[in-house]
């Protein structure tokens, strides 16, 4: 005697048994990879937020070569710059249990001890960190002639940056900052060695708990260039619209 | 400060593993970015389609999980392959292997736009009188395209490097006893995680530095007779 399989038992069972891949399972769990994606979204683009927001003011600072701010801001440019994000991330999130003080702080409780807020601010300062070095260096190319004309209008000091170097100075940045979004989006897979179940995070439980290597990583490399895709096109956009009087004029052609 | 003293021998060894690991990753990056360009500026459309899609996917992958990939699947493909073709026998990925290799593969990307450039720098015409001379395509490459490669490579390759090193630091995370990883399990086992990780972060902070000062000194010297704007 026979009995009936259904289509969706058929499917598990091809899944399974013949699919290199068990795309059933991977179904079951794709729910999981969405929420890490959100996890790896939301980190990501709050520390750019804050780590941007954090470098206009040090760019400007580093720029104009402020007397005794200059100085402090290369030595935490070069420092954040010069190591490893995940040795940061170690130092903040397991490092700092280590002093009483600390712990006893009122930074301590909602703060310091969730491996949430930790990533945010090591991410934050290090994506400052980076954002405030080629910011300084599209602020320094601005050219002079723009800065003798705001000059020769009236422009106060701030009425000149808010005008004239900063719109210029951003748009200058943007193939930088392009490559920036991207580079901390890569970066983020720090989250998954901090207890986070960031899209490796998800990738790292589906290997442990089933043993399947493929299905896991392969899942999580999908999410990541599809989020590398989207942000490129979205920059891609950004510079058609921004930077759309540096383009290459070609005879008779429509690109 | 006395138990960084204690366990220096621990700190030392993770060290060494860690520019062991970033130079054999260099090595293996430069191998990959001579072929990747090559493919790229070649006039067969097969090379340099597959030199895109390598460039394009790397863009796309973080490190680490392609390294969790090769370290936790790779063995299995690796093998599977080794026995279909009867090539090679047993071959087991170690925590080494799956850094190398997967730092390496991500690097080389980076290292074919970085020689894409500087060939592409080096005017036309000398290749061109290279070859009306009669030198074959090695030595034109030998004579001609290597020094002056060698010159316009050298800011970006030198960039390349020092996100290398610090990607080196991912390798603890699947278990390779490197600087980070004897560090934090000093740190564990004395409690005092951030006097060990402090001093990973200065190890760290005297690599970038050292290399940043050293590879600029050799821009300089292959720069020697070249007039600056």
């Amino acid at each position: 005697m026979t009995t009936e399989r259904t289509f969706f038992e058929y499917l598990v069972h091809v899944s399974e048994n013949q699919s290199p891949l068990d795309f059933m399972l991977i179904a079951d769990h794709l729910d999981k990879f969405f929420f890490g994606a959100l996890l790896t979204l939301e980190i990501t683009a709050l520390a750019l937020v804050i780590g941007g927001a954090m470098a206009v003011p040090l760019a400007i600072a580093r720029a104009y070569r402020h007397r005794w701010l200059n100085g402090p801001i290369w030595a935490f440019t070069y420092v954040f710059r010069g190591t490893p994000l995940l040795v940061q991330v170690y130092l903040v999130y397991y490092g700092l249990a280590q002093f009483d003080f600390v712990r006893e702080s009122f930074l301590w409780n909602p703060v310091l001890s969730s491996p949430w807020w930790c990533a945010l601010i090591t991410f934050s300062l290090n994506t400052a960190a980076y954002t405030t070095e080629f910011l300084r260096g599209a602020i320094e190319n601005t050219a002079k002639g723009e800065i003798e004309a705001a000059k020769a209008c009236g422009m106060s000091k701030i009425q000149m940056m808010r005008r004239v170097i900063l719109p210029g100075a951003f748009r200058r940045a943007l193939p930088a900052y392009s490559n920036e979004v991207i580079f901390m989006l890569h970066s983020s897979v720090v989250l998954s060695t901090i207890t986070l179940q960031d899209i490796l995070g998800v990738g790292r439980w589906l290997n442990g708990r089933y043993y399947l290597a493929y299905e896991g990583f392969i899942t999580a490399m999908v999410f990541y260039m599809a989020l590398v895709f989207l942000i490129s096109q979205a920059f891609k956009f950004w510079e058609k619209k921004w930077l759309g009087h540096l383009r290459p004029r070609t005879a008779g052609s429509t690109r | 400060m006395d138990s960084i003293w204690e366990y220096r021998s621990l700190l030392l060894s993770g060290t060494a593993v860690t520019i062991q690991l970033a130079l054999a990753s260099l090595a293996l990056s430069v191998l990959f970015g001579l072929v990747g360009a090559a493919a790229k500026l070649s006039a067969n459309h097969i090379g340099r389609r597959a030199a895109n899609a390598y460039t394009t996917l790397i863009r796309g992958v973080p490190d680490l999980v392609l390294m969790m990939l090769l370290f936790y699947g790779g063995q299995q493909i690796v093998n599977d392959l080794g026995s279909v073709t009867g090539l090679w026998g047993y071959i087991e990925i170690n925590q080494f292997t799956a850094g190398v290799g997967s730092i390496g593969f991500v690097f080389g990307a980076y290292m074919t736009e970085t020689f894409r450039g500087a060939i592409l720098a080096i005017p036309r015409g000398q290749i061109e009188a290279g070859v009306s001379v009669g030198m074959t395509p090695l030595t034109v490459f030998r004579r001609i395209t290597w020094p002056q490669m060698v010159r316009h490579a050298l800011p970006s390759f030198t960039n390349n490097w020092l996100v290398l090193i610090k990607a080196t630091a991912l390798v603890s995370v699947i278990g390779l006893h490197d600087l980070v990883w004897n560090a934090s399990t000093a740190g564990r086992s004395v409690r005092e995680p951030f006097t060990f990780m402090f001093a990973v972060f200065i190890i760290y902070l005297l690599l970038t530095a050292c290399s940043d000062v050293g590879l600029r000194w050799l821009e300089r010297r292959y720069n020697v007779g070249i007039d600056r704007g």
